[in-house]
Formats: structure tokens, C-alpha cells, sequence
């Protein structure tokens, strides 16, 4: 049964509908090669049980004549967002046996539209990180391994779990968080599809908070059709997330039609940066070559600001962070050390709980809110993240979608990158960008380096057309061909 | 800031006289069904934690919802203080830690608030009024409530509280005298409470009070200021504030200088007390909260709002005057709670307004106060009031008759014309009964006739109220007066 983990959702919804397998038939053949697999660290909580029961009550659904749009697809959630009753960790010790008792608006949405969950996917502590290494339950290894080479790869962050299970097939799709590139670049570095939707598409109620005005949710899957069922599935105005939008839904799915003809392609100048290594330009300029090819209309445009985006981001998310983590101090869930007063309850319980990148950026972020600093980090960040915006608006006048590359290169080595924490950020230069301005970006697996391992192109779209997004992604992906499976997948 | 200087205010220190300039902080907790950014409900008095939601406990992946009742009552109480209401203000976070706040900041408003600059109108002792400026009023969250005295070594939270909506209203350092800010309290509260949007209890706690002290030279510049925190009552407010300006006025008459700080009030001996110093008090490092948009007010909802406001205390004094020829203290009087404006007009319809001013205002108010009672609670209807001050009008009964027969409207909850019927106590306006009764009276104290008559015009007094006796009070005063002149003098 093992291929049935290879099928694409598209490919096993058809399969469900027409009878050839049960949704118990998919579901136990996730867990089976979940259980082959273990080695990857994907999972933080697997929830066998959970999902055998919500298989069978799918399987009961469809043969009462009643399929939802995801009836009976077996998931992977990222450990972030709240389910009720399961333990939910944000990668985090400081969440230590939080079970929390409501579901998240996201989750919610995808079990009513027949999802099935496999298990809590691992990520960057409070997703923070873009290698998965910050998580306290351990480093996710990515499937993919360079060419006779067995050095473990990391398979990005923060969503590095989802990326890993959907690679290695042990979730057909799982949902992922992205604030500077969470989504994109792990599924760049796993030769998946991973799509952040505009800023307000999906609901951020009970998804755990990392920079709240940076936050969306969104699917990693293996194909762009995938990525259109699930973020269809996802999606909606939420009355309970004041910044959710209330917009119709689009049916993501019907826009795929395969015409870009007329399309304009903004390639823009500045994202050309500095020791970015040849085959990832080649591939920049194979991916405009494609999408030409089958009838876009390529242009050079200019967003002047993007080299402010990186530290422009790194004081917004930090300052938000530290705000939005305050909340685990201790007094009513998660973990608890004991100390002689209030405020040292506090700081034991937190420095137990908090892993070094968060308390980093805990600190970095009360650092640019505090008094006498606040002007000149936190106020002149959000300046330039309202020209960063305007860069995108005044493009956007000229293009209807931006193609650039998804990471400044392909997976690495967990002792790659090490030591010096800004080099690790640079991962989210092409990435962040897009959060700032709060536009929906999309990744899509375009070829393979030297060493044999994947890489993504971006595509970054106008706020709340992820149609047009969609349809030139998926032309992209036609044309990209991607077929590598990772080694032993 | 001199022009409000006022010699009667001015204390006495032993190097010369000393000003006070005083500023308030009120939080008023605004009266709505939930809170301000969740659905739990905000009734006061509910068990520990019952009325909490998980967005109240700040739990993972929970976000604020503002609630649009709160927005409304915000705007509501601005418009009443005849202030500037900000079409866009933003909602911000005031980051602390303490247990009883959850999410380890409070959504507060700081450079962005709803209300900005208003005003209000002082009614002062003597009839005085003054104005003073309100700078801003903002919406924020309440903390939770940590309860100390449960256990011996253990602190408790309750988070009912968390999260209920307040107003902070900030007033200019306009007053100068704990009778100017006791009267900005009693006129904040008054207005308020006829807009329904605080209730104003300040002794349940949903009315606060911080007070900003320093004091001057007249004609210095402002002074180094302690808050004082804690202040739940009006009288503590006065008690506070003398105490504050005594204690300043004593260290720089000593030659020292005032410490900014926050200090405490401790009602039960009668001082203020050093909490924090300022110079060490939190960064609380404000920014905008990212889970709440900037709040738009369409301005049609606002002159909608605008238009619905009640008539409130000042428009009401200024109508009562004209409308019912009262004097501005007794129109201030009634109106200084919305109940006693509402009975006053109830019992004035079709009646003698001044007279039934008195009325209320001496005899009822009086009892009502000997009772402990509020105006809502008076056994005498605003009607009966009423039918009591028309048997006086038409002469049915005389004034002197009226005070017995309202003792026992006030003891029985009776009508005035059941009690004058059953006891007979209608007036007597024959005046052949009254001439009756003066003959008999000048009959037994023929010396006393001709005393009068001698000149000993005082004896008057001794004939009337020798008549009154034997009538049972009941003679019409007037009517006895001319007779009984009329008769001494033939």
C-alpha cells in the first residue's frame, strides 16, 4: 500500500471518491510509514488513534453521500497551532503537558472539511529559527541528503517538520506558519510547494503567537494543486481574529487554469544580492525563461528598500515576540519551577522553559520597545516597513506576479551556519520581504543543485490574489518538472 | 494656571501661604455586559474565576475582540464632557509582569486615544462654579484581582476582573482646594451616571480615584507632584489631599524637596504612604497592539450618538432655573443625581415649582438622609409629594399642618389628602368659626386684650397661638392674622 503515500491529494481524493481505497486504508498507511521514518524527528506527538477514529468517521461520511472538500486526507499539523485535548508544544519546554482544551480556528476548518491528523509536526521553538534546530524536542532531519553524501541536512524552519513529512511521505500535506519565511523556505530546501496566503486570509485564532502583525498560516504540500485544495480548506473570515478579513473565499482550485498568456513577471533588481551562488541564478533566470515561454511578459522592476527588509524585520518580530511570550510566566499552564517569590517563579520558570534563540530574541525585542531606544529601532523599522510596502504597491502597478528565489541556497548541514545567528537569518532575505508587506509568496521545487539537492522559486503575488498566484505557480511547476524523490522515499 | 489662584484656597504655612494644585485620575469601569476585549461577563460580586474567558487568562493563540458596547459608552462619556472625540485612535500594549495580568501587558491606549481634550463644570459649596479641563479619557483593561489573605504564605488570583472595561479620565492640574476636587468627583460621577456609562460606585470599586498632588507658592511655577493611590471614597479624596499638601508644605518649609513617587493612602490612619519611586519604575515599553486594527469612528455614528445623549446636569440646572424660576443652588441640588432631577419633575408636574423645590429638598432630602435612604428608596412617591404640595396651594391645609402630615407620609407610605381626611386636618377658612374662637379666646384674657391695646403689639403671637390650640391648628395662619388684628384693634 505503500504508494498511496505518494499520491498527491488531488490524486487520492479521486481515489476515495471512486472507491479504490479507504480513507482507514490511507490513513494506516501514513502511520506506517510514519513509524518507518522516526528517524526524521518530524513528529512531535503522532496521534494514531486520533486519526484511525477521524478516518473511519470520514469513511462513514463518504459513504453517506457527504465528502468535504479534504474527506478523509491524512495531515500533519504543525505543532503551533492548538487541538483540542492533544498536547501542543510550539517546540517549546516552557509549554511543557499544555493540552489545550479548544481547537484552532485553521485546524477546526480542516477537520469540518474531512482532514484527518496524523500528529503534531516539530518546528523552531515558538518558530523561530529557519533550520528547526531551536526546537526543544529536537532537530528535524531533512530527507533529502546530498549525493553520496550521508551528512544530515536540516529541512529548514520554522515549519521543518511539515516540510520533512510531506518530503518524506508520511503526511500527504500539513499546515505550516509563516512570519519571515516559515513556509516558503523549508519547502524550498524539501522540494515541496509551500504557500503563505496574504496577511488576514486564514484566521490566527489559537495558533500559538510569534509576531502577531507577521503571523499567517498556510499549507506545505507536493503540488500546487495540493497547496490550492488546502489553502481553500483553511481559509475564511474568523469573527474571533480581528485582523482576519472578511472576504470570500475563492475556489483556489478553479483558478489553476494553465494560461498565464499576457502575464506580467516583475524580476526585481535588488533580490540579485551578494555571493548568491551561481545556480541559484541560473535557475532565477530559468524559471522567467519558463514562465516567458509560455506566454508572460517579463520585466525588470525595482523595490529600492529591500536591503532595510532583513533588519527591518528583526526588530518587528523580535518586539512583538517579546510582548506575545509574556504570557508564559508560569502561573496557569505549561511548565512551572517553584521559586521564594513571584518574580523569581518567573525567571526560573522562564529560563528553564525558553530556549537560547527565543531568550535572544525576548531580548533583542524588550531592547528596541524600551524607553529611549523605541524612536530609533522600532518606530524607524515600521517606517521603512510602510516603504517596503509601497516598493510592492508601486510595483504591483506595472506586474501582476514577482518571480525570485525562494533561499539564498539549498538545505545545509546542522553544523553549517553555526555560531554566528545572522548568517542564519540571512536565510529569510528573499522571504521576508513579502511578510512585511504581508502579500502572499509562494515556493515551488524548480530544479536540483550540484550536489543533487532541491531549490525553490518564489512567487510573490498581489494581497488577496492568490489565484493569480496559484495559476502562475503551477505553470511554474509544469515547466520545472520536479520528479526527485529523496533518497529512500 | 494663576487665574485659578483663589485666596480662600490658600494654606497657611509657617513661612507664608502655600497653593495646592491637584490633578485626577479616575478609572470609571464602563458599564457593559462582557468585557472589553472578550465575551465573559463583568457582573460584580460573582465566585473567584467564574467570569473569565481564555482569552481573559491569555492562553495560548487567544486574541482580542473589541467589544462595541465599550467603544460606544467611551464615546458616549466624552461627548458628555464636552470633549473632542478622535475618529481613529489605536489600542496599545503596557507590558509588566505581574500575576494577575495574564498576558503580561495590558491593551491600553496611550498616544492615540479615543476622548481628547474636554471640560467640566465644578458646582462648589456657596454656589460657585468653575471650570476645569479634562485632558483625555482612554479605554483600558482592568488586572484581575490578587488576593492576598487566603493562605498564610500563598498568593490567590481572580481573574473576574481581568479584562473589564475601563475609562481612565485624566483632568488638567486645574483644582486647587480638596473641596474643588472633591466637587470635580461628585460632578464626574453625576454626569456618568446620567449617561449610564459608569455606575460610579466607588466603594464596589468601579469608580477609582488617583490624585496628583503638589504645591506652590501662588505664583510659582508647578511644584514636584506625589500620586496618590487608592483613594476609594470622596471623603478620602479631601482627607488624602490635606494631608499630602501638609506633608509637602512641612518638607519644604524644612528646606527639602519633593520626591516624585507614587504613594499609597491608608484610610485607617489617616496617611499617605511611599509605594515606588518613579525613578525606578517600570519601562513599560508601549507599541500597537498588533492583533487589534486602529479604531475608525464613522462620524455620522458619532453625531448619532451625539443626538441621543440625555439632557445632563448643567443643561438641566440652566432649564430648572428657567423653566421653574429655582434658584441655581436648589436646581443644583436636584440635579446633581439624575433620580432626584427625575422625582422633582415628577412631583412639580402641575404644581407650585418652587414650593415643591423646598419640599424635596428640605423635608424630603432631610429624612431620606436621617434614614440612610436614597431618592430611589423614598416611601413618599414623587406624586404624593406632589398631591401634598397642592392641599398646601389650594389652602386645603396650612404649611405648619403640611410638615405633620409628611412625617407620617414618610412613617406610613399614606397619601397626603387620606391622612388630612382621616384626621381631620383640613383647614378651617370659615372665618365665623375663626371669629368664634378669637371671641372666646379675648373673652378669657380680657387683661391680655387690654395689654394690647395699651401698645404691647408682641402679645399678637400669645392670641394666635392661643386660637390655633383650640382649633386644633387647623386655622388658616393668614386668615387668623387679619381677624384676630381686626378684632384687638375695634
Amino acid at each position: 500500500m505503500s504508494e498511496l503515500t505518494h499520491l498527491t491529494i488531488a490524486a487520492a481524493l479521486d481515489g476515495l471518491a471512486a472507491k479504490k481505497f479507504s480513507a482507514r486504508e490511507l490513513t494506516e498507511a501514513h502511520l506506517a510509514a510514519m513509524a518507518k521514518h522516526k528517524n526524521l524527528n518530524a513528529y512531535i506527538t503522532e496521534t494514531p488513534e486520533i486519526a484511525l477514529k477521524q478516518a473511519d468517521a470520514s469513511d462513514q461520511r463518504r459513504a453517506g453521500g457527504k465528502a468535504g472538500a479534504l474527506e478523509g486526507i491524512p495531515l500533519g499539523i504543525k505543532d503551533l497551532f492548538c487541538t483540542e485535548g492533544v498536547l501542543t508544544t510550539a517546540g517549546s519546554h516552557i509549554l511543557d503537558g499544555f493540552r489545550p482544551t479548544y481547537e484552532s480556528t485553521v485546524t477546526r476548518n480542516l477537520f469540518d472539511a474531512g482532514a484527518v491528523m496524523l500528529g503534531k509536526l516539530n518546528l523552531d521553538e515558538f518558530a523561530m529559527g529557519s533550520s528547526n534546530k531551536t526546537s526543544y524536542y529536537g532537530n528535524v532531519i531533512n530527507p533529502w541528503k546530498r549525493r553520496g553524501d550521508e551528512t544530515d541536512l536540516v529541512p529548514g524552519g520554522s515549519s521543518g517538520g511539515s516540510s520533512a513529512a510531506v518530503a518524506a511521505r508520511i503526511a500527504m500535506a500539513a499546515t505550516g506558519t509563516d512570519t519571515g519565511g516559515s513556509i516558503r523556505q523549508p519547502a524550498a530546501l524539501t522540494g515541496t510547494v509551500g504557500i503563505k496566503p496574504t496577511y488576514g486570509r486564514c484566521s490566527r485564532w489559537g495558533i500559538v503567537a510569534f509576531a502577531s502583525s507577521l503571523d499567517q498560516a498556510g499549507p506545505i504540500a507536493r503540488s500546487v494543486e495540493d497547496c490550492a485544495i488546502m489553502l481553500g480548506a483553511m481559509s475564511g473570515h474568523d469573527p474571533k481574529d480581528s485582523t482576519s478579513v472578511e472576504m470570500p473565499v475563492p475556489d483556489f482550485r478553479k483558478a489553476l487554469t494553465g494560461d498565464i498568456r499576457g502575464l506580467k513577471v516583475g524580476i526585481p533588481k535588488e533580490y540579485r544580492v551578494d555571493g548568491m551562488s551561481q545556480e541559484i541564478d541560473a535557475l532565477w533566470a530559468r524559471g522567467a525563461e519558463w514562465l516567458k515561454a509560455q506566454g508572460a511578459e517579463l520585466r525588470e522592476i525595482s523595490l529600492p528598500h529591500t536591503k532595510y527588509a532583513l533588519p527591518t524585520y528583526y526588530i518587528i518580530a523580535p518586539a512583538e515576540a517579546s510582548s506575545n511570550l509574556a504570557r508564559y510566566d508560569g502561573v496557569r499552564f505549561g511548565l512551572r519551577v517553584p521559586g521564594n517569590s513571584l518574580d523569581e517563579m518567573y525567571e526560573l520558570t522562564r529560563a528553564a522553559g525558553f530556549g537560547k534563540e527565543v531568550k535572544r530574541r525576548i531580548m533583542i525585542g524588550t531592547y528596541v520597545l524600551s524607553a529611549g531606544y523605541y524612536d530609533a529601532y522600532y518606530l524607524q523599522a515600521q517606517r521603512i516597513r510602510a516603504l517596503i510596502l509601497r516598493d510592492f504597491t508601486d510595483a504591483f502597478k506595472d506586474v501582476d506576479v514577482i518571480l525570485t528565489p525562494s533561499t539564498p541556497s539549498a538545505a545545509f548541514g546542522f553544523n553549517e551556519n553555526e555560531g554566528d545567528p545572522v548568517q542564519m537569518y540571512l536565510q529569510d532575505v528573499f522571504t521576508v520581504t513579502v511578510n512585511l508587506a504581508g502579500l502572499p509568496g509562494i515556493s515551488v521545487p524548480a530544479g536540483l543543485d550540484a550536489n543533487g539537492l532541491p531549490l525553490g522559486l518564489q512567487l510573490i503575488g498581489r494581497a488577496f490574489d492568490e489565484e493569480t498566484l496559484l495559476r502562475s505557480a503551477q505553470v511554474l511547476e509544469r515547466a520545472a518538472n520536479f520528479t526527485a524523490l529523496p533518497a529512500g522515499v | 494656571m494663576n487665574d485659578m489662584t483663589n485666596n480662600k484656597n490658600l494654606i497657611e504655612g509657617r513661612t507664608g501661604m502655600w497653593e495646592m494644585v491637584l490633578g485626577l485620575e479616575v478609572h470609571a469601569q464602563v458599564i457593559s455586559k462582557s468585557k472589553l476585549f472578550s465575551g465573559a461577563a463583568t457582573a460584580f460580586g460573582a465566585e473567584p474565576n467564574t467570569q473569565v474567558s481564555l482569552v481573559d487568562a491569555a492562553f495560548p493563540g487567544m486574541l482580542p475582540v473589541i467589544n462595541e458596547v465599550c467603544i460606544e459608552q467611551a464615546v458616549k462619556t466624552g461627548l458628555g464632557l464636552n470633549a473632542q472625540i478622535n475618529l481613529r485612535s489605536v489600542f496599545d500594549r503596557k507590558n509588566y509582569f505581574y500575576a494577575d495580568l495574564p498576558a503580561g501587558y495590558q491593551i491600553s491606549q496611550y498616544l492615540d486615544p479615543i476622548v481628547g481634550k474636554g471640560t467640566i463644570i465644578l458646582d462648589l459649596p456657596g454656589g460657585e462654579h468653575r471650570e476645569v479641563g479634562i485632558t483625555r479619557l482612554h479605554l483600558e483593561q482592568d488586572a484581575g484581582k490578587s488576593l492576598h489573605d487566603q493562605h498564610p504564605s500563598k498568593t490567590y488570583v481572580d481573574l473576574n476582573r481581568a479584562g473589564v472595561a475601563l475609562m481612565e479620565i485624566v483632568s488638567e492640574p486645574d483644582m486647587r482646594s480638596s473641596d474643588e476636587a472633591a466637587a470635580y468627583l461628585k460632578k464626574l460621577r453625576s454626569i456618568l451616571r446620567y449617561l449610564g456609562t459608569c455606575d460610579g460606585n466607588m466603594d464596589e470599586g468601579s469608580m477609582r480615584c488617583d490624585v496628583n498632588v503638589s504645591v506652590r507658592k501662588p505664583g510659582d511655577g508647578l511644584g514636584t507632584r506625589c500620586e496618590i493611590k487608592n483613594v476609594n471614597s470622596i471623603r478620602y479624596v479631601a482627607q488624602a489631599i490635606e494631608y499630602e499638601a501638609r506633608r509637602q508644605i512641612e518638607i519644604l518649609e524644612e528646606g527639602g524637596s519633593i520626591k516624585q513617587e507614587t504613594r499609597l493612602w491608608d484610610p485607617g490612619k489617616g496617611v499617605t504612604r511611599s509605594m515606588r519611586s518613579k525613578e525606578h519604575a517600570h519601562d513599560y515599553r508601549y507599541f500597537p497592539d498588533p492583533d487589534l486594527l486602529p479604531l475608525n469612528l464613522d462620524p455620522k455614528w458619532v453625531d448619532g450618538l451625539k443626538a441621543g445623549l440625555p439632557e445632563l446636569p448643567d443643561a438641566k440646572r440652566q432649564r430648572f432655573i428657567k423653566e421653574f424660576g429655582l434658584s441655581d443652588y436648589d436646581a443644583g441640588v436636584l440635579v446633581a443625581e439624575k433620580e432626584s432631577a427625575a422625582f422633582y419633575e415628577a412631583a412639580a408636574k402641575g404644581r407650585d415649582p418652587k414650593l415643591t423645590a423646598n419640599w424635596i429638598t428640605s423635608e424630603l432630602f432631610g429624612k431620606l438622609n436621617a434614614a440612610g435612604l436614597d431618592i430611589t428608596e423614598s416611601p413618599v412617591s414623587a406624586a404624593a409629594v406632589g398631591e401634598l404640595v397642592g392641599l398646601i396651594s389650594d389652602n386645603t391645609i396650612s404649611g405648619r399642618i403640611a410638615k405633620d402630615v409628611f412625617a407620617e407620609m414618610f412613617e406610613t407610605g399614606k397619601g397626603a389628602a387620606e391622612i388630612v381626611e382621616a384626621k381631620g386636618l383640613k383647614q378651617v377658612l370659615d372665618t365665623g368659626a375663626i371669629d368664634a374662637e378669637i371671641d372666646k379666646v379675648m373673652a378669657a384674657n380680657v387683661d391680655k386684650v387690654a395689654e394690647y391695646k395699651a401698645g404691647k403689639d408682641k402679645l399678637l403671637g400669645f392670641f394666635v397661638g392661643q386660637v390655633m390650640k383650640a382649633m386644633g391648628g387647623k386655622a388658616n395662619p393668614a386668615m387668623l392674622n387679619e381677624r384676630l388684628r381686626a378684632k384687638l384693634s375695634a
